[in-house]
C-alpha cells in the first residue's frame, strides 16, 4: 500500500531515487540539496538501498562518476544545485553526447555572485542546451513524482538522454508537505530494470565510447541529439499517460488552469504555480477572465502545447525566475520563438521577479496584471518587466 | 622444436593502425601496460580481459579513439580531460555492484594527472577504488602542441615556456605526482620508464594485483615535443634512469621511510645499508641525456641553468632518502 506521510521535497527525492533502485549514486553535498545524498546514504546505510554510494571529492567528479557508472551500464542518481550544477556543466553536455540516462535532481537555487542560496531557476535554466531533458516539480509530491518518471522517460531506447527534475530551493527542499510514497512493488512493475541492450563496457564485448569525432561525424552525432529530444515529447506523452494510469497521479507537460475563456494567462514553472492558480481564483473572484499554466516539461520544450495554449489568451504573463541578458527571461524566448510563425498569437510580456529567493506574493501578481492589462487594453508596455526590484537600494 | 615462450603475452588490446607520431614511446608503454593489465587479470581472476580502461584527453586519448575507428581493443572510455579517475571510480562502483570481477584502469597524460585532473585523482585514491591509474608522463601538454605542464622539467622548452632573453625555458621544478600519490597511503605507488620496460611491465602487473588504489607514472619520451630523433625514444628515456633525472622507486602502503629505490645502471656506483640504497654516485652527466633533445638546446648556452637542473635533481633525490653526485661532462 502507498504511504501517505508529510516530508520536504529532498525527502521526497531522496525517496523517488531509492524507489528507483539505482546501483550507483554518486553526489557531493550543497545546499540546498544536502539532505537528498544525506537521506540516499541513511537508505544505504541501513541497507534499505543496495547501491555503491560513491561520496565524491566535488560536484564535477559526482557526475564523472555517474557517467562512468551509467557507462557500464547501471541505472545511476545523483543530486546537486547552483554552484555544484554549474561545476558539472563540461560533463553534462558529455553525458547527453554520450546518451547516459542519468537521473539529478536539483533544489533550484540561484547563481553566484552575489553568493545566495535562495532560489531560482537560473542554474537549470543555464544548462538548457546541455540535451538533458529538464523537468520542474510544483510541489513535493510532484518533486517524487517527476524523478521517478525521469528514470523511464531517460531510459527509453527511443530517447536514451539524461534527465533533471528541478524543485525550488527552500520553498520545497525544505518545506514540509503531504507526499505519497508508492508502493516498491508498484515503482518495479512500472520502472522494471534497467538493461540496456548495448554492450557497455563490457570485457566479453569491448566497445569504445567517448570517441574524437572530426568535422565529417560531429554534426551528425549532435542531430541525433535533437531527434532523440523530438522523440522524447512522445514517450512524456506514454509515460505521464502510464504513471496516471498505475499511481492516479495526472501530468502534462503544460498543466492549465481556468484558462478556457481566458484574456490573460500568467505563465511559470516550479512552486510558484501554486501561487499563481491561487491568484487567478482571486481574480477570477472580481471577474477578471485570467488563467494559469505550469510547464512541467521545459526541455524538450512543449512547441505544441504551448501553441495549443496561445490559442486561449490575449496576453501571455510570463513569469520568471532566470535572466538572459538584454533579452529578457528564457521562456519569454521560448514562447517567441514558439509563436513567431503563428498567424494569430498573443501579446507576450515577460516579468522577471523572485530572483535569489525574493518572495513572489499576490502584491507583486498584482503588478504583473496591471502591466498585462495595460497591453491587452493595447497601451504601451515593456516587454520585459523586473517585478519587485527595489529601486531605492540601487 | 621447442619455443620460446613469449616475455609477455602476444594478445594485443592497443591495435595497431592508432594515429600515434613515429617514435611514440607512449604508444609503447600503453601497449605495455595494457598486456602487463591482461596478464595481471589472468593471473588474478583467471580472465586475460576483465578489465575496463577509462582514459582523460589527450595524446594517447586522440590518436586511439578517432571515430568510427578504435585502436582499443578493451572496454574504453574517455570523458574529459580532468577526470578519468571520477570516471573509473564510477565504472568500479558499478562492476561491483553488477558482481563483475576485475580491475579497472584509468590513464593520463601529465597534464591529465598531474595539473587539471589532481583533484579527480586524489579523490579516487582516498576512496580507495579499486583502480590502477597510470601516468604517461611525456613532460608537457602534447596533445595541443607542447605547453608547460608542472611536470615539465627546469630548463625545458615548450611553446609556453620559450627560451629568450629574460627566460631559461621552464623555471619552476618539476612536480613529483607519485610522491602525491603516496602521500594518500594507498598500497601501491611506482615510477617506472619505457627505458626499463621489463621494469614496467612488472610494476603495471603488481599494480593491477594488489587490493585497492595503485599509481603508476611512466616517463616516456615524445620526440615531436621533445625534438628528438625519431629512433632514439627509448635510449633517451634509459638516459633519464642513468644520469639521475628520473628515479624508478616504489613505495608501499604510503610507506616513505621504505621507499624501494632501485639502482639506475650506466655504470653508477650505489651504496646501500641493509637493503636500502642511501648513495648513488652517478658517472653520466645529465647532459648526455639532455643534448640528445632540442628541447635543452639552448641550455647549453648557459650552463649555469644546467647546474640549477642539478642542484634540483640532488634535492629530488634526497626527498627520496638518496644523496647523489652528479658528475659535470669529463669528471
Amino acid at each position: 500500500m502507498p504511504i501517505r506521510t508529510v516530508m520536504k521535497a529532498n525527502e521526497a527525492a531522496a525517496w523517488a531515487a531509492k524507489l528507483a533502485r539505482p546501483k550507483v549514486i554518486a553526489a557531493f553535498p550543497i545546499t540546498p540539496s544536502t539532505l537528498i545524498p544525506e537521506k540516499i546514504s541513511e537508505f544505504v546505510a541501513d541497507g534499505e538501498l543496495d547501491a555503491e554510494f560513491i561520496k565524491v571529492e566535488s560536484e564535477h567528479s559526482a557526475i564523472s562518476a555517474c557517467v562512468g557508472a551509467s557507462a557500464a551500464g547501471v541505472r545511476t542518481f545523483t543530486a546537486t544545485a547552483s554552484q555544484g550544477l554549474a561545476l558539472m556543466h563540461e560533463i553534462l553536455f558529455i553525458a547527453a553526447g554520450m546518451r547516459l540516462p542519468i537521473v539529478m535532481a536539483i533544489g533550484n537555487r540561484a547563481l553566484s555572485a552575489p553568493i545566495n542560496i535562495w532560489n531560482d531557476w537560473q542554474d537549470t535554466i543555464s544548462e538548457r542546451d546541455s540535451g538533458w531533458l529538464q523537468f520542474y516539480a510544483e510541489n513535493n509530491q510532484e518533486a517524487l513524482d517527476l524523478i521517478l518518471m525521469a528514470f523511464k522517460i531517460a531510459e527509453d531506447e527511443r530517447v536514451l538522454l539524461p534527465a533533471m527534475v528541478g524543485f525550488d530551493a527552500f520553498i520545497l527542499t525544505h518545506t514540509v508537505e503531504p507526499v505519497e510514497i508508492p508502493d516498491q512493488e508498484a515503482v518495479d512493475e512500472f520502472l522494471g530494470e534497467y538493461k540496456p541492450k548495448h554492450a557497455y563496457l563490457d570485457p566479453a564485448k569491448p566497445v569504445t565510447q567517448g570517441s574524437l569525432a572530426f568535422p565529417a561525424y560531429y554534426m551528425e552525432a549532435r542531430y541525433t541529439l535533437w531527434e532523440a529530444n523530438e522523440n522524447a515529447k512522445k514517450v512524456i506523452d506514454e509515460v505521464f499517460a502510464e504513471f496516471e494510469k498505475r499511481f492516479g497521479r495526472k501530468y502534462r507537460k503544460i498543466e492549465e488552469y481556468r484558462t478556457d475563456d481566458a484574456e490573460i494567462i500568467f505563465v511559470t514553472m516550479g512552486s510558484l504555480a501554486g501561487t499563481v492558480k491561487e491568484y487567478v481564483d482571486s481574480l477570477r473572484e472580481k471577474g477578471i477572465k485570467a488563467g494559469a499554466a505550469k510547464l512541467t516539461v521545459y526541455r524538450p520544450f512543449p512547441t505544441e502545447e504551448v501553441r495549443e495554449l496561445a490559442k486561449k489568451a490575449k496576453v501571455l504573463a510570463l513569469l520568471e525566475k532566470n535572466v538572459t541578458f538584454s533579452v529578457g527571461g528564457a521562456l519569454f524566448q521560448d514562447f517567441s520563438r514558439a509563436l513567431i510563425n503563428q498567424e494569430e498569437r498573443p501579446i507576450l510580456v515577460d516579468f522577471i521577479l523572485g530572483l535569489g529567493g525574493r518572495d513572489v506574493t499576490f502584491r507583486e501578481l498584482d503588478q504583473v496584471l496591471e502591466i498585462s492589462r495595460k497591453a491587452l487594453a493595447g497601451e504601451k508596455f515593456e516587454e520585459v518587466n523586473w517585478i519587485g526590484l527595489r529601486k531605492e537600494i540601487l | 622444436m621447442a619455443v620460446r615462450k613469449p616475455p609477455i603475452t602476444t594478445r594485443e588490446y592497443w591495435a595497431p593502425g592508432h594515429a600515434a607520431c613515429a617514435g611514440c614511446a607512449c604508444a609503447t608503454a600503453l601497449k605495455l601496460a595494457t598486456k602487463a593489465f591482461s596478464e595481471a587479470m589472468e593471473e588474478k581472476y583467471g580472465d586475460p580481459n576483465a578489465f575496463a580502461i577509462a582514459q582523460a584527453t589527450g595524446c594517447m586519448e586522440v590518436v586511439s579513439a578517432v571515430f568510427p575507428y578504435t585502436a582499443w581493443k578493451a572496454p574504453w572510455i574517455h570523458v574529459a580531460f580532468e577526470n578519468a579517475a571520477a570516471v573509473a571510480s564510477g565504472v568500479e562502483a558499478a562492476w561491483k555492484k553488477l558482481g563483475r570481477k576485475g580491475k579497472v584502469l584509468a590513464i593520463g597524460g601529465d597534464g591529465g594527472t598531474a595539473d587539471i585532473g589532481i583533484q579527480a585523482l586524489s579523490g579516487m585514491l582516498e576512496r580507495w577504488h579499486n583502480v590502477v591509474y597510470l601516468m604517461y608522463d611525456n613532460e608537457a601538454y602534447m596533445n595541443t602542441g607542447i605547453q608547460r605542464s608542472s611536470s615539465t622539467p627546469y630548463g625545458a622548452w615548450t611553446t609556453t615556456s620559450p627560451p629568450g632573453k629574460y627566460s631559461i625555458g621552464e623555471d619552476k621544478p618539476k612536480k613529483w605526482v607519485a610522491l602525491i600519490a603516496a602521500a594518500h597511503q594507498i598500497p601501491y605507488v611506482a615510477t617506472a620508464s619505457i627505458g626499463n620496460p621489463f621494469d614496467f611491465v612488472k610494476k603495471m602487473k603488481t599494480a593491477a594485483k594488489v587490493d585497492g588504489p595503485a599509481f603508476v607514472q611512466v616517463h616516456c619520451t615524445c620526440p615531436t615535443g621533445w625534438k628528438s630523433p625519431l629512433e632514439k625514444g627509448i635510449e633517451i628515456a634509459r638516459l633519464a634512469i642513468e644520469t639521475g633525472i628520473w628515479p624508478l622507486f616504489e613505495i608501499e602502503n604510503g610507506n616513505f621511510f621504505n621507499i624501494r629505490i632501485q639502482p639506475p645502471g650506466g655504470g653508477a656506483k650505489v651504496k646501500r645499508e641493509g637493503d636500502r640504497i642511501v648513495a648513488i654516485e652517478f658517472k653520466k652527466p645529465i647532459e648526455e641525456y639532455l643534448q640528445l633533445q632540442g628541447r635543452f638546446k639552448h641550455l647549453f648556452k648557459q650552463p649555469e641553468a644546467i647546474d640549477q637542473l642539478r642542484e634540483q635533481i640532488k634535492a629530488m633525490w634526497k626527498v627520496l632518502g638518496v644523496d647523489v653526485t652528479l658528475p659535470k661532462p669529463g669528471e
